[in-house]
């Protein structure tokens, strides 16, 4: 029985508490100094929560086709921007209702996933990374050279608030941005949860461990990689859509080649095949990023010598750095301290990209 | 005509350059299997290190030409020895954990670009070049910028010397058979490790070049330079066969040459597209490239 009982309190009691525990965080009236400038309830604290807990959500999608299945894509960014631009150029460009507009973004999303998940998982390993980068720098070039004036390129595209949900707009409803931001997260790891449990998942993470096998069981793992880039992918531009109304509009940095590079280094900091992992990765890179900056203008850094401080006041090249030592000394991430002496991680997801000449 | 001229003398340029990022890549792929983020800090290495050392080591000097040309060279120097240094710190480490290596070469890709925008900011910077390089020559009704020869012939001369290299030296045979087949040259008690660094150095001193050339190509060095140029070296390496120097040059040139004709005749970006669509057909109907290697199979 408890060995039945564990999973259960594991996988569902434990999250639900902890997503409930971070619910009531708005309600707060508390200040943490050192942590966060402003009081937790205010909306400068609430705003940087949740775009912590959406990074954190958005590094799990990626982490379903990256940890889970094996698959190294350098294009996740392609959904997410189609997420933020398609959902906002529907409400802003073309008039659409609210939810109209996410409707179709969604639709749009799931059919381009699968078409593009059709084409690129024909080829594996390092040659699907490369497809997936040159589709992702065609969107992104889409977006910025604009040939139907929706995007407006560098500008980016400030969402038309008046179509928006009036409970989502104004700086005085940054709790419930945060809390739709929660329930995504929430959303995203449940199915994450179910998905990676159940009988495809398992096929999923047996493709991770060794292709050939599965393929000699009598299965086709071009259809269960699909099944999973497509679940990732959509769920990606369901992200997106809540980027967008977090960030009030859409900007090009989203469609840039090194959004999904920067989705690799949080799954890989938090743990890769892991969902705690992944999505504490996110949270905690995201929240690095930003008050990596405040360190960097600090006064203890600031009566640094100038080539010390350089280097100090740039987050991501103190997180790139970060993410190099995570590699070479723990590649099972954050998640791998919890469980020592399991092979986890980055080494799981080894045999899926090795070129095939050795591993076989 | 004197229009199709000078686009196809400018796709030669870009061409070019993509060719002298792609040799590197290529050769470290086929024959490590990483693939090597990490080329673009080396194109960044070249850049920046000719204009800071412009600025501050050779400022002294009175010629243009002179002061280009000693600064190129220390960033040469700089970036021979940085890539030697990347494989012996970072990646041999990983040896045989070829998705860890290209972990690292991402990180290091993402935290040299950061540092450098820490350190010069993120505004381009102007290199002090000959002003010829900039001038014009008539050729066949068209006015070519100078500079597209000096970029042509540099490529040539380093696919000259690369073939050289890996037809006639001992290196360069221990390198052709560890494409072919690693385990085997191993077998044979060679440490393919020593080419291994060989390999990143002669990589990386190919980016730094193509480093320099685009700070004369693009008038201006900038942070995020280095980034763009990688993705289509990436998409030349692939169409061009991975682990072939041929394929690379071959490729390199029609994307170069694609996306000036497109870009031009059809609209700005549509080019960067096509680029895009034929790495797309080339993957789905010869995953071999036009030459080398079995993308789908070694990797």
């Amino acid at each position: 029985m408890t060995a039945l009982r564990r999973p259960l309190v594991a996988d569902w009691l434990w999250p639900l508490v902890v997503f409930g525990a971070l619910a009531i965080v708005p309600k707060l009236n508390v200040s943490i100094p050192k942590l966060f400038d402003q009081p937790i309830s205010s909306p400068g604290t609430l705003a940087l929560l949740a775009s912590c807990l959406v990074f954190g959500a958005l590094a799990l999608t990626y982490d379903i086709q990256f940890g889970f299945t094996g698959l190294l894509s350098f294009g996740h960014a392609l959904y997410i921007a189609l997420g933020v631009y398609l959902s906002n150029i529907a409400i802003t460009d073309w008039h659409w209702r609210f939810w109209q507009s996410i409707l179709f973004t969604m639709a749009v999303s799931f059919v381009l996933a699968n078409v593009l998940g059709y084409v690129s998982l024909r080829v594996g390993g390092i040659a699907f990374a490369m497809v997936t980068l040159a589709f992702a720098q065609a969107g992104a070039v889409l977006a910025l050279k604009d040939p139907h004036h929706w995007t407006h390129g560098e500008e980016g595209l400030g969402a038309d608030y008046t179509k928006l949900p009036h409970a989502l707009v104004g700086i005085v409803n940054t709790k419930n941005l945060y809390w739709l931001a929660l329930a995504f997260l929430a959303a995203v790891f449940f199915v994450v949860r179910w998905a990676v449990e159940s009988s495809p998942g398992r096929i999923w993470q047996a493709i991770r461990e060794n292709e050939v096998r599965v393929e000699v069981l009598g299965l086709r793992p071009h259809w269960y990689k699909l099944q999973s880039f497509v679940l990732s992918s959509t769920l990606a531009a369901a992200g997106g859509i809540v980027y967008m109304l977090l960030y009030n509009g859409s900007t090009l940095a989203v469609t840039q080649p090194t959004f999904t590079l920067t989705l690799l280094l949080m799954v890989v900091i938090g743990g890769a095949g892991s969902r705690w992992g992944a999505v504490l990765g996110g949270i905690l890179y995201t929240y690095l990023n930003d008050r990596l900056v405040a360190v960097g203008s600090s006064s203890a850094v600031e009566g640094l010598p100038h080539a010390l401080r350089t280097p100090l006041e740039q987050p991501l090249f103190l997180l790139g750095v970060i993410f190099i030592l995570i590699v070479l000394f723990l590649p099972g991430g954050l998640a791998g301290l919890a469980h020592r002496g399991r092979r986890g991680g980055l080494r799981q997801i080894e045999a899926a990209v090795r070129p095939s000449t050795e591993g076989a | 005509m004197s229009t199709f001229f000078l686009l196809t003398v400018t796709g030669f340029g870009l061409g070019a350059m993509y060719f002298l990022i792609a040799s590197g890549l290529s050769l470290i792929y086929g024959l490590m299997g990483v693939l090597n983020f990490a080329h673009g800090a080396f194109i960044t290495v070249g850049s920046y290190g000719t204009w800071w050392a412009s600025v501050h080591v050779f400022d002294g000097v009175h010629s243009t030409l002179w002061r280009w040309l000693a600064s190129a060279l220390l960033g040469l120097v700089f970036g021979g020895v940085f890539a030697a240094l990347v494989e012996l710190v970072l990646i041999r480490p990983l040896y045989s954990r070829h998705i860890e290596q290209v972990l690292v070469t991402v990180g290091l890709q993402l935290a040299f670009v950061a540092l450098v925008q820490g350190i010069w900011g993120t505004d381009a910077q102007t290199v002090a070049v000959p002003a010829w390089l900039h001038d014009t020559t008539n050729v066949l009704g068209a006015r070519i910028p100078n500079d597209r020869w000096i970029e042509i012939a540099t490529a040539a001369v380093v696919l000259a010397l690369l073939q050289l290299f890996l037809r006639k030296t001992r290196y360069g045979l221990i390198i052709r058979a560890g494409v072919e087949n690693r385990a085997m040259v191993q077998a044979l008690g060679i440490d393919v490790r020593k080419a291994f660094t060989l390999v990143f150095a002669i990589g990386g001193v190919a980016a730094v070049i193509a480093g320099v050339l685009s700070g004369v190509y693009f008038n201006v060095v900038a942070p995020e330079q280095g980034t763009s140029l990688l993705i289509f070296a990436f998409i030349v390496v692939v169409i061009g066969g991975l682990g072939s120097i041929g394929g690379s040059a071959v490729a390199a040139v029609v994307v170069g040459l694609v996306q000036q004709y497109t870009n031009y005749y059809a609209s700005s970006g549509i080019g960067d597209m096509v680029v895009v669509l034929l790495l797309g057909i080339v993957l789905l109907v010869r995953p071999r490239g036009f030459a080398g290697a079995v993308v789908g199979a070694r990797a």
